[in-house]
Parts: structure tokens; C-alpha cells; sequence
């Protein structure tokens, strides 16, 4: 890792924070989409087994 | 042979099928991941291990790399929902409804994050994590502008109807971000001198240049991937609450 | 021009029959604005400096409190979709009823105001200059609130909701509003604070009209 100087303490926070920010993003769509998914399978189920 | 009686649609029709749309872009949503996450690598790269440390700056340069991005995505987004809202009103496009919808979240993370890693970058150069800049002022206004937008999807049960309502407050907002802009800088000259960091200020050699433009351009294609992806979760959604609706009719008749 | 006069007379009629809430309103204003030397300490020079930011905000938090009455009565018993198929266009009837907020809401805070500027040791010019910026600046706050009201009209709970959406987009009115009462700016203020007003109260009544006719599809 290189020398990131006197105020390292902020970039790696910057990085942290922004990097923890995405992931919650990127984890909250796949979430949600697959929930959404298991629900429309659940319902389009149900409604051919009528 | 059979011979085709369906009337001819332009694409732009044909893309407002839902089902279709999800259909057409779901091809896109690998290979725009991929290329996110090579830029990202690439970018991060470049920013930590192939940029030297600006002469005045020094490393807290480093911050800009994801500082700006997410600044310009503040914006941007708010731009696709402007564009969006338009598109509800004037052609009543039901993806323009889906759109609108599903930015409106990505939006507000994207200015949190330029507010985060504004302030972590305020703090070496200015000595505080906030100060009332005319930026960084205008930015948070426009964060309150999109978590407003959230909390109206929220509010409504009717999610078509919410749709057009919130397409108006959405060009209002559109309209009044310039002149909150203009009355926040007007605002911040009045009470404090002109600030350390100014645009034209450093000028920025190519060996910053260039991680900065990958960082940019990969920002902002993860926030195209996420778009699409929950453009198609939220067709998903509205698909199952129609079923459950007719599901409630079929159990009450 | 009939039709609108008769909206706004009905709307002033309405709103002053309960005359109580006029006086509420004032109330409300003058005792925020004397709440906050019980909050920082009675010293007179510092009173003075944030004066116009108290009297701003005073008058902003009372402008919010008249907003639920503006259309929510109107959409309960059904009278916006009647008034959506009349002559009138629905956006001039929504300009009558602006209006006629405006003058049950803005223009007793303005007259209240001279209280708030004694309490808060304001000085001669001052108080004219406060007047003045009220004056200009508050039919920006209404057409603000309209528009907010407008949207969340619909909402079982859109008073809660309204608030949240119009702060962000009053913020221009409270600062060239400050702007103007404070020495230095105060005649670039105030044009500012008119384009602000004028600006407003032409796009408000449209986009109002808009988020209404939406809300009753």
C-alpha cells in the first residue's frame, strides 16, 4: 500500500464510506428484485393452478 | 407463409410494453456489470497506485476521485428524472412513470455520498467538515429536494396516479434547483469571503485527469446498471400488485 | 373576471367566517418570534442581528400552518372535481384561492409585524425594510405552499408530508427575504425577492392545476 500522507485518515474514510454506500445499494436492489421476483412467481403460480 | 396483419409500431411504442422493455434490456444488464466492475478496477487503480499527489493538495487529492463523480450523479439524476417526468406528462409514457421511480432513491445515495466525501475532503483542505459553501449548500438542498421525492412515492397507495402528481413536483424542483443555486451563492459571498477551493483553481495535469474521468464514466454506468435493474424490479412490482388485486376480486365475487 | 372575483370572494368569505383561525395564525407568529429570546438570552445586539432571520422564519412556519385548509376541505366534499368541469379554468380557480390564502394568511403576519420588530429591537429602518421584504416575499411563500398542498393533497396524511417538500423550495424566498432586511444587499434583495414572487405566483396556479386534475383521474 502506498504512503498516503498526513490526512490518510479521510481518504480512507472517503473510500469507506462511498464504497459501504454502493455495496447498501447494490445489496438493496438485488434484495428487492428478488423478492419482487419470488412474490410474481409465487402469485403467477397460484393463478395457473386455478 | 403467414402474412403479418398487426399494425406496424415504431420502437418507441413497442418499448413502452413493459414486457417488452424487460425483455430488450435484459441482455444489457451482464455486460454493463462487467464493464462497471472493470472501470472500477481500472479507476481505483489509477487512483490510488498510478496518480501522483497533487503539488498543493497532496494525497487528499485522492478524495476527487470519487468526490466528483458522485457530485455529477447528484445532478445527472436528477436530470433522467426531469427528462422522466416529462415523458409522464407530455406522452403519458408508462416506463417514464418506472424511471422516475426508480432514480429517485439511486439519486438521493448519490448526493449523500458527494455531502460525505465533500465534508471528509473539507476537512484537510478547510480545516471543517462543513462549511456553508455555496456548493455544498446547494447540494444539500437538493438531497432534502430528492429524499421529498421518496417519502412522496411513499405516501401514495395509487402508484399510477402517484406518478403524474409527483412528475409535477418533479419539474418544479427542476425548475427551482438553478435559482436555489443562484440564491445560495448569492447567499454564501454575502456572509464569508470567497472560498480556498475555487473550479478554475489548480489546474489539473493528466496524470489526475485520467483516473478521474475513469471513476466518472464508471459511476456513472453503475447508476445506469441499478436503474435498469430496478426499473425492471419496480415493472416486477406493479405486475404483482395487479395480480394480487385481481387475486382480491376472483376471492370477493 | 366574474367568476374568478365570485371564487375569491366565496374563498375569503370561507376562510374569515371561522375568524378564529385568522387570529391563530397571528398568535402563532408573534409567539415564535418571542420564543426565541427566551432560547438565546436576552441580549439586545445580538436580538438585533438575527432578528430578520427570526421574523423570516416565523412567518415561514406560519404561512405552512394555514396550508392544510387551502385545499384539503375542497377535495374532501368533492367541490375541486366540480370546480374542475366550471368555466373557470381550474388553474384560475386555483389562483383565487392563492389569493385569497395570501390575504387571510400573509397580510395579517405583515400587519403583526411591527410587534415582532419592537420585541426583537429593531431599528426604524429596519422595521420598514422588514415590512417591505414580508410584503414581497410572502406571496412566494404562498404559491410555494400551494403547489405542496397541491400535491399531497390526495394523501390520507399529506400534512405531514407538505412541509418537507416546500421548505426545500422556499429556501431562495428566506434568503433574499433575510437579505433584503439586513443593511448591506437590502434593494438587490428585494428585486430579487419580486422576480422570486412574480415568478411564483405565475407557474404555482399551473402546477397546482396539474397535480390536482393527476390526483382525480
Amino acid at each position: 500500500m502506498i504512503d498516503l500522507g498526513p490526512h490518510a485518515v479521510f481518504i480512507i474514510w472517503a473510500y469507506l464510506g462511498v464504497a459501504l454506500g454502493v455495496a447498501g445499494l447494490i445489496g438493496w436492489t438485488l434484495i428487492d428484485a428478488r423478492n419482487t421476483a419470488k412474490k410474481l412467481a409465487a402469485l403467477e403460480a397460484s393463478r395457473s393452478a386455478k | 407463409m403467414s402474412i403479418d396483419t398487426a399494425p406496424k409500431q415504431s420502437w418507441w411504442n413497442r418499448i413502452a410494453h413493459p414486457g417488452q422493455f424487460v425483455a430488450w434490456t435484459r441482455p444489457l444488464l451482464w455486460p454493463l456489470t462487467a464493464l462497471t466492475a472493470v472501470l472500477f478496477v481500472v479507476g481505483l487503480w489509477f487512483a490510488f497506485f498510478a496518480s501522483p499527489e497533487d503539488y498543493q493538495m497532496g494525497d487528499t487529492v485522492r478524495i476527487m476521485y470519487v468526490h466528483v463523480p458522485n457530485a455529477w450523479l447528484s445532478q445527472f439524476v436528477y436530470g433522467i428524472m426531469a427528462v422522466s417526468a416529462l415523458g409522464t406528462l407530455v406522452w403519458r409514457h408508462p416506463l417514464a412513470d418506472v424511471s422516475m421511480k426508480a432514480a429517485a432513491p439511486l439519486g438521493a445515495l448519490f448526493t449523500a455520498l458527494a455531502l460525505f466525501t465533500g465534508a471528509l475532503w473539507g476537512r484537510p483542505t478547510w480545516g471543517t467538515f462543513w462549511e456553508w459553501d455555496g456548493r455544498m449548500t446547494s447540494t444539500l438542498v437538493l438531497l432534502f429536494i430528492y429524499l421529498g421525492i421518496v417519502a412522496l412515492w411513499r405516501a401514495f397507495d395509487d402508484q399510477l396516479r402517484a406518478a403524474r402528481i409527483i412528475a409535477v413536483f418533479t419539474l418544479v424542483g427542476a425548475i427551482n434547483i438553478p435559482i436555489i443555486k443562484f440564491s445560495v451563492d448569492w447567499w454564501s459571498t454575502l456572509h464569508q469571503p470567497a472560498s480556498v477551493f475555487r473550479a478554475d483553481g489548480p489546474r489539473m495535469p493528466g496524470s489526475i485527469l485520467t483516473p478521474l474521468m475513469v471513476m466518472f464514466v464508471a459511476f456513472t454506468l453503475l447508476f445506469l446498471t441499478l436503474h435498469l435493474k430496478a426499473m425492471h424490479t419496480e415493472i416486477k412490482r406493479r405486475r404483482v400488485v395487479t395480480l394480487q388485486r385481481k387475486a382480491a376480486q376472483g376471492a370477493s365475487s | 373576471m366574474n367568476a374568478f372575483a365570485a371564487m375569491l370572494g366565496r374563498e375569503l368569505r370561507l376562510a374569515l367566517r371561522g375568524g378564529g383561525d385568522v387570529l391563530t395564525l397571528v398568535l402563532f407568529f408573534v409567539i415564535v418570534g418571542a420564543i426565541v429570546p427566551f432560547a438565546v438570552g436576552p441580549d439586545k445586539a445580538l436580538l438585533e442581528r438575527i432578528a430578520p432571520g427570526i421574523v423570516w422564519i416565523a412567518a415561514f412556519l406560519a404561512m405552512l400552518l394555514g396550508l392544510d385548509r387551502l385545499f384539503r376541505p375542497d377535495y374532501e366534499d368533492g367541490t375541486l372535481t366540480l370546480l374542475r368541469h366550471a368555466d373557470l379554468p381550474l388553474s384560475a380557480a386555483i389562483a383565487a384561492k392563492v389569493i385569497a390564502h395570501w390575504l387571510v394568511s400573509a397580510v395579517p403576519l405583515i400587519l403583526a409585524s411591527p410587534v415582532l420588530t419592537v420585541l426583537l429591537a429593531m431599528e426604524g429602518d429596519a422595521f420598514w425594510r422588514t415590512v417591505l421584504s414580508l410584503l414581497l416575499g410572502t406571496p412566494a411563500l404562498a404559491a410555494f405552499g400551494a403547489i405542496g398542498a397541491a400535491v399531497t393533497v390526495s394523501i390520507r396524511r399529506g400534512g405531514l408530508i407538505a412541509p418537507i417538500l416546500i421548505a426545500p423550495l422556499s429556501i431562495p424566498v428566506l434568503i433574499f427575504g433575510v437579505g433584503a432586511i439586513t443593511a448591506t444587499q437590502s434593494s438587490a434583495a428585494l428585486l430579487f425577492l419580486a422576480a422570486l414572487s412574480l415568478m411564483a405566483a405565475a407557474l404555482a396556479p399551473f402546477a397546482a392545476a396539474l397535480a390536482i386534475s393527476s390526483a382525480e383521474d
